[in-house]
C-alpha cells in the first residue's frame, strides 16, 4: 500500500508527471545563477564569496514553487477522504508525500548544482559544503513545503501564502546550511541536518491534521 | 446545528433513503456516517467496511479511466475493474482521461471504483445526480441486489430512488 501511495505520488510530482511537474523548479533555480554574475559584475572572488549563498537562495525559492500541487488537487478531488474510508491515516499519507516530494525536487537540484557552481565559479571545496549542505537541508525544506501545502490547502490565495509561509520557516536551515560556507566546515551542515530530521518528523502530524481541519471546513 | 436527536440503526440487507430540501445537512450526515467528520456531540459505529460515492470522483482528471480505477482497485487489493466498468456500462471509455468525461460518465465511474472496493455498507451521497435514466435504472438495480446479499445502504437524495422495502428517513424532522 505504501509502495502503490509513492508510485501515485511520484507520477504526479517528478518533472514530466502529470500534475504539471515540469522543470519549472530546476530551470528557474538555474535562472538565478545564470543571472547573478550579471547583476554583480563579473568580478571572479566576489562571485566564488558569495556564489555558494545565491545556490543556497535559489534552492530554497525553487522548493516554493510546487507548493500548491502538493496538497490541494487532492483534498479537492476527495482523494484523502476514499484514502480515509480505507483507514489510511493523513498522516501517512503526509509522509509519503514529504518522501515523493523530495525525490522529486532534490536529487536533480543536487545535480543541477554543479552547472550553477560552474557558472559562479566556486572552488571545488566550496561546491562540496554546497552539495553537502543542499542534502543535509532539502529533506527539511521538503517537510516543510508538504506541512505548509497542507496547511494552506483550504484557503483562497494558499500558493501565495504558502511561499511566504515557508521562508521564516526555512531560515534556521538556511543559516547553518549556508552558514557553513563561511566557517568551511561541516558542524553548520550538521545543525541543518538536524533541523531537517526534527522537521520531518513533525510534518506527518501537523500535516495530517493541516488536512482533516480543511475537511471539516 | 443542524439537526438533533437523530438515532439511527440498521442491520444487513437494510437501505436507508435520507431525504430534505437543500441545505438540510445530507452531506454532513453522510461524511459523520462515514467518519469524515465528526458530530458535535454523539458517536457512530459500524461493522463491515464503508464505501462512498459523493460529488468527489477521486479519480486523477490526467489519467485514463481505466489507469484511474486500477489504482483504487490495487489498493483495495485487486486488479480486476473488468466487472465493475461493465456493469456500469463504461468499459468502451477504458482509455478516455477522466478530464474529457461528461458528469453522467463521471458518475458512473466512481460507481464502479465504489464496486471494486467490495464494501458491505454503502454510502451513496445525492448518487443520482448527473445519470441518465439508463444510469439510474443500474443504480437501483445495483443497490437492490447489494442489499439483496445482505449488504447496507445508506442513500441521501433530494430525488426519489426506487429501492426495496427502503425506509425513508426525513431529516427536516430533527431540524435543530
Amino acid at each position: 500500500m505504501i509502495g502503490k501511495l509513492l508510485m501515485r505520488d511520484l507520477q504526479m510530482l517528478l518533472p514530466g508527471g502529470r500534475r504539471g511537474g515540469t522543470m519549472l523548479p530546476l530551470l528557474f533555480f538555474v535562472a538565478v545563477a545564470v543571472l547573478y554574475p550579471f547583476a554583480v559584475g563579473p568580478d571572479a572572488p566576489l562571485l566564488a564569496q558569495t556564489g555558494g549563498g545565491v545556490i543556497w537562495i535559489a534552492a530554497l525559492l525553487a522548493a516554493i514553487l510546487p507548493l500548491d500541487r502538493l496538497i490541494a488537487p487532492d483534498l479537492e478531488l476527495g482523494v484523502f477522504d476514499q484514502l480515509a474510508l480505507r483507514g489510511v491515516s493523513e498522516e501517512m499519507v503526509v509522509a509519503i508525500r514529504v518522501l515523493a516530494h523530495w525525490l522529486s525536487f532534490a536529487p536533480l537540484l543536487l545535480i543541477a548544482t554543479l552547472p550553477a557552481a560552474a557558472l559562479l565559479g566556486l572552488e571545488g571545496d566550496t561546491v562540496r559544503l554546497v552539495l553537502l549542505g543542499l542534502l543535509a537541508g532539502t529533506p527539511g525544506l521538503a517537510a516543510i513545503g508538504v506541512m505548509i501545502a497542507a496547511l494552506t490547502a483550504g484557503l483562497r490565495g494558499g500558493a501565495a501564502l504558502s511561499g511566504l509561509m515557508l521562508i521564516p520557516l526555512a531560515v534556521p536551515i538556511l543559516i547553518f546550511g549556508a552558514g557553513s560556507l563561511a566557517r568551511a566546515d561541516t558542524s553548520g551542515i550538521a545543525y541543518a541536518g538536524a533541523f531537517s530530521l526534527l522537521l520531518i518528523a513533525i510534518a506527518p502530524f501537523a500535516g495530517g491534521a493541516a488536512i482533516r481541519a480543511a475537511r471539516e471546513g | 446545528m443542524l439537526f438533533r436527536g437523530l438515532n439511527l440503526e440498521m442491520q444487513g440487507g437494510g437501505a436507508l433513503h435520507i431525504t430534505g430540501t437543500n441545505g438540510i445537512g445530507k452531506t454532513s450526515l453522510m461524511r459523520i456516517l462515514a467518519g469524515l467528520l465528526n458530530p458535535f456531540e454523539g458517536s457512530t459505529a459500524h461493522t463491515g467496511t464503508l464505501a462512498m460515492v459523493d460529488e468527489k470522483a477521486a479519480l486523477d482528471p490526467q489519467l485514463a479511466l481505466g489507469n484511474a480505477l486500477k489504482f483504487w482497485a490495487s489498493m483495495d487489493g485487486h486488479e480486476d475493474i473488468a466487472a465493475s466498468c461493465g456493469a456500469m456500462g463504461i468499459a468502451d471509455l477504458l482509455d478516455v482521461p477522466i478530464r474529457f468525461l461528461s458528469t453522467g460518465q463521471r458518475k458512473r465511474a466512481a460507481f464502479a471504483r465504489m464496486l471494486n472496493q467490495n464494501a458491505q455498507i454503502w454510502l451513496l451521497d445525492e448518487p443520482l445526480n448527473g445519470l441518465d435514466d439508463d444510469g439510474v435504472a443500474k443504480i437501483e438495480g445495483l443497490i437492490a441486489a447489494h442489499c439483496g446479499s445482505g449488504g447496507i445502504c445508506i442513500a441521501a437524495s433530494h430525488q426519489s430512488i426506487n429501492l426495496p422495502d427502503a425506509k425513508t428517513l426525513a431529516l427536516g424532522d430533527y431540524t435543530a
